[in-house]
């Protein structure tokens, strides 16, 4: 059996709960995020936005600027190299020929001070031809739509769209029509869901400096350093090699810091000017010009028998991803009825082009939104049916075997044992009062490997160092240190692991796809297996006996073979005090693309209370049921759970992007984008399923992205059964519910 | 731009006067600091009124308090007197901002702010507080709801600046109330929000009342019809759903990003109904 499958195992460190090695810096300030790095003669770099939503740049004056004492350098777009494969990318960065989108960097000017920096902001003479603009997916896909990019019609889009469609994609098997006339109930909505940003805490932030030999180094906060390096130094016609990232503490990405905003702008402008420069983004710009997800339009239909069997299932998902083509209705299509085993099903995906900035990953990006559709329409069917929803669930739940609705066939996993521990929680047979409601769904991502390096150090004292290359969003250090302490049978403190520079490993995919604990993991436990067999002959040689005679066990090496003879076993700390004799450094490293990502799937439950005077709601209590294949360390898979919910809890009662008629951003702030305040929120239970991932040593799942996909459904089912009408549009702001509840009669 | 910290009012009346360029006043900077950092506004000039005699005091005058423009929303908690005889005007002050936020702002900013959704406002004004300003020609007072004259607009002169408000006495059976409505639990901005003072004779018949509505116009509403509505009655259902509907006529509001004319209306009232039977309540126990 390959190293890298399942077996089944007693585990002495992973599923504890120690302290996260990272944390005491972070609690006592010593963490060092992106704003906290500084270099001696260091300039400060802010960028100048456009103020409209789409406009042609005619002209841009910056002589009064560079005049200014203080003002070292002004860049723009022109000042990039071309680098076709990072248009997008770089047009996003500053503005080429046309602003897109409120807030859209045209210019950008390093001096030596923020404060003179910002002043010479005022004297750039921008001369802008002010266009027509569309900033809402339902006008973007209309004929007679103001054009955001000429030339990007997919070639697959259906002809009754607009010019903004930029792509088109279809998934699915069976006879969906004859699915339908199969059914004894058709019900068919559609639904809305507004953009939503990460809202993570930490606004993007990096440090540039250029050496006068064309050679740079980048400190910058980020999911993934050797991503950033990879799109800057095509921007700046650089060899990879001669840009050093280093990614900082990061202070929350959940997606939106896979791409570059910033980064390369700093390093034109250190180019320019020869010294350090610093730029920092402001709460305003974070909202304004990095990206938020998309926000959609979906149509659902589906068809059930009376005993709970669905027929057949359609989705048509359209995603507005701002003013650069995306490929988020790809995933949205795929996931939005990966939950169920079905015989006949279609989900189609249409993006369009709006005058916004260009969407980002969001946790599971495309998944929430279709799922929302998806599952309120099930909810509805179970609700008219006089069906129990998790019953009519287990009924057409995908198991082992099942082929998805996207097309492969899972191997294990989770659902069934999901919903049947979801039945049997007290929470879902709890009393509920007047004005409350109950809401359940399911929620499915795929999970990911990718391209994975690590190397691990058997130090001299037998104390080990591991050297990652992917930030750490979720307590992977930790996470890592335990699979590596795990392995050589050794305590957890003896494990110290560091996230390296792109100089420092080989490349290694960003933190997304929830696929570090699972990719990372997988390559920390063969490096140590690795390390494990060297240590082994190291101790053979020591005792002149075959490597094969010696095996790893707590620890140390143990003679164990019929003539091994007898020895004292030769612990870590041995090997290593003594590897200067037996042949120098031992070191495992693992370098891979891994596969075998297991899928994951959660199950959520959400009681609120609505104020049928208000619309006010009230999340009373809220369960996240989720499959972690193996959880490491329980606690920051608990992390996962609780933290996707509040998000998106968030996203379906409060949060949206708010543009005026005039297509600026409204709400450029978290007084006015509201995600939830602590007092907002109930205790969050979870319950962890370990169901293990055939294609991990120790069964792992990625657990990061599938916790944020079935609350936005979960909670519309609960409003909707609260106040009695079906709720279909996101987010459900006490206006809307008012309205809804007016609505009724 | 110029920072100065005078110790005496009439010494900041002065400079106020004096400046050619914008001047402001700073008491807790919680709207200042904020406009400034989002680069709404430069001084020229910031007069901090911190250090001038008496704007940290709350002094018990005829039976009412005299509250320092420079009273921090903890400060105002902490105290018995206050709290007790005006606590719908602590709780609504106490709504603002966060914790950190609640040491330093006051009262008279939040007045003088201007904005028809500040949380102490309405409750000032069904209190029927007293400001007192000092400015180039001397002392003044004047009540509460003539500051404010449209959005960011008060109708105090060049080198006018609040120093105190009064809340004033009241009689036995009297109390107040303050709800706000907004989508979150705390650190949001009022949507509409409605401040009730009434007073109950030991027969629970209300003998005196008065009713405002926060953002819900350009400026914050005192609503005599609703006062009306429940003067003379004992805020029998009938009666209080009158103030309610008074409440929603009396409205004026616009739809922004933080809600649309017919929430505002219809919301208001029902707050306004609420804090009736908070104020009513509490007033209950003082009879």
């Amino acid at each position: 059996m390959a190293l890298d499958e399942y077996s089944k195992r007693e585990f002495t460190v992973v599923g504890t709960r120690p302290v996260r090695q990272d944390g005491i810096d972070k609690v006592t300030g010593r963490a060092q995020y992106g704003a906290d790095f500084s270099l001696p003669g260091m300039l400060h770099a802010v960028a100048l936005r456009s103020p409209h939503a789409h406009a042609r740049i005619k002209s841009i004056d910056t002589s009064a600027a560079l005049a200014l004492p203080g003002v070292k350098a002004i860049v723009t777009s022109a000042d990039f190299a071309t680098n076709h494969d990072v248009q997008s990318v770089q047009d996003h960065c500053l503005a080429r020929d046309k602003a897109m989108y409120d807030g859209h960097a045209v210019a950008a000017v390093a001096a030596t001070s923020a404060a003179v920096a910002r002043k010479a902001l005022k004297l750039i003479k921008v001369d802008y031809e002010i266009l027509p603009h569309v900033t809402d997916i339902e006008t973007s896909m209309k004929p007679g739509a103001p054009i955001v990019q000429e030339g990007r019609r997919g070639r697959k889009v259906p002809a009754h769209y607009s010019d903004n469609a930029t792509g088109f994609c279809e998934f699915g098997h069976g006879d969906i029509e004859a699915g339908f006339a199969k059914a004894d109930l058709i019900v068919e909505r559609t639904f809305k869901t507004s953009s939503t940003h990460q809202g993570y805490v930490e606004p993007h932030a990096c440090l540039a400096s250029v050496g006068n030999d064309g050679r740079a180094d980048l400190w910058c906060c980020t999911q993934g350093h050797f991503q950033v390096r990879n799109l800057c130094s095509k921007m700046l016609n650089m060899d990879q090699s001669a840009l050093r990232v280093t990614a900082s503490e990061i202070g929350g990405g959940f997606g939106g810091k896979t791409t570059v905003f910033i980064e390369p702008v700093a390093l034109l402008l250190s180019q320019k000017t020869g010294r350090p420069v610093k730029m920092v983004m402001t709460r305003d710009e974070v909202f304004k010009a990095s990206g938020p997800t998309v926000a959609s339009m979906t149509d659902v239909k589906i068809g059930m028998t009376k005993d709970g069997r669905i027929t057949a299932g359609y989705a048509h998902i359209r995603y507005e991803g701002g003013a650069w083509p995306s490929d988020t209705i790809y995933p949205g299509a795929q996931c939005a009825f990966a939950s169920y085993d079905l015989e006949a099903v279609k989900s189609q995906g249409v993006n369009f082009l709006t005058n916004r900035p260009l969407q980002a990953a969001y946790r599971a990006p495309g998944s929430p939104q279709s799922t929302y559709a998806v599952e309120s329409v099930v909810d509805e069917l179970c609700q008219i049916l006089g069906l129990d929803p998790i019953d009519a669930r287990l009924k057409n739940a995908a198991k082992k075997g099942t082929k998805s609705s996207y097309g492969p066939t899972y191997d294990e996993i989770g659902l069934i044992p999901l919903l049947e521990a979801a039945k049997a929680h007290p929470h879902y047979s709890a009393p509920l009062g007047p004005n409350q409601g109950r809401g359940i769904s399911n929620g499915f991502w795929f999970n990911f490997g990718g391209e994975t390096a690590v190397s691990l150090a058997i130090d001299f004292d037998g104390s080990v160092t591991l050297v990652e290359g992917n930030p750490d969003i979720g307590g992977s250090r930790a996470a890592m240190s335990m699979m590596a302490a795990e392995e050589l049978g050794i305590p957890y403190e003896k494990v110290r692991t560091i996230v390296a520079d792109t100089a420092s490993l080989g490349h290694n995919e960003v933190t997304h796809g929830s696929r570090v604990t699972f990719a990372v993991g997988l390559a920390t436990i063969k490096a140590a297996r690795a390390a494990k067999v060297e240590m082994c002959r190291r101790a053979a040689m020591v005792w002149g006996i075959p490597a094969e005679a010696v095996e790893w066990e707590n620890g140390a090496a143990r003679a164990m073979g019929h003539n091994a003879g007898e020895h004292e076993p030769m612990t870590i700390e041995q090997i290593g005090a003594n590897s200067s004799k037996t042949g120098g450094p031992i070191v495992g490293h693992h370098e891979t693309m891994a596969e075998g990502a297991g899928v994951s799937f959660g199950v959520h439950i959400c009681d609120l209370h609505v104020d049928p005077e208000t619309g006010y709601t009230t999340v009373l209590r809220y369960t996240v049921l989720q499959d972690a294949g193996k959880a490491i360390h329980p606690d920051y898979v608990e992390g996962q759970m609780q933290g996707g919910a509040v998000q998106g809890i968030g996203w379906a009662l409060n949060e949206e992007y708010i543009y005026g008629k005039d297509g600026r951003l409204q709400n450029a702030g978290f007084l006015d984008y509201r995600i939830p305040v602590a007092s907002d929120l109930p205790k969050i239970d979870t319950v962890i399923l370990e169901i293990p991932n055939p294609g991990h040593p120790y069964g792992v799942r990625g657990v990061g992205e599938t916790g944020i996909v079935p609350p936005l459904a979960a909670i519309s089912n609960a409003v909707s059964h609260a106040i009695g009408v079906r709720m279909s549009e996101l987010p459900m702001s006490p206006q809307r519910i008012l309205h809804a509840i007016h609505s009724k009669g | 731009m110029q920072y100065i910290a005078p110790a005496t009012a009439k010494e900041a009346a002065s400079l106020l006067h004096a400046s050619t360029g914008i001047a402001r006043v700073l008491a807790g900077g919680t709207d200042l600091l904020v406009q400034m950092k989002a680069g709404m506004i430069e001084p020229d000039l910031i007069v901090d009124i911190k250090k001038i005699k008496g704007m940290k005091d709350i002094t018990p005058e005829a039976g009412g308090f005299r509250i320092g423009a420079a009273v921090s929303g903890t400060e105002l908690g902490d105290h018995a007197g206050v709290c007790a005889l005006w606590p719908g005007v602590v709780e609504a002050f106490e709504l603002i901002g966060s914790t950190q936020v609640q040491g330093r702002c006051t009262m008279a900013g939040n007045l003088c702010n201007a904005s028809p959704a500040g949380d102490a406002v309405p409750a000032m004004v069904a209190a029927n507080a007293i400001a007192r300003i000092v400015g180039p020609d001397g002392e003044r007072d004047c009540p509460v709801q003539d500051i404010p004259v449209s959005p960011g607009k008060t109708s105090l002169k060049k080198g006018e600046f609040i120093t105190s408000i009064l809340l004033p006495a009241r009689p036995k059976g009297s109390a107040d109330a303050y709800l706000r409505f907004i989508p979150r639990t705390e650190m949001d901005i009022a949507v509409c929000s409605a401040g009730v003072s009434l007073t109950l004779a030991a027969d629970g018949t209300c003998t005196a009342a008065r009713v405002s509505l926060g953002a819900v116009a350009a400026t914050v509403l005192l609503v005599e019809d609703a006062a009306k509505a429940i003067i003379g009655t004992k805020l029998d259902d009938a009666s209080v759903a009158k103030l309610e509907a008074a409440c929603s006529a009396a409205c004026k509001p616009i739809t922004d990003k933080r809600g649309t004319i017919e929430f505002r209306t219809e919301v208001a009232g029902v707050l306004a109904r609420r804090a009736t039977r908070i104020a009513q309540s509490r007033a209950g126990e003082r009879t």
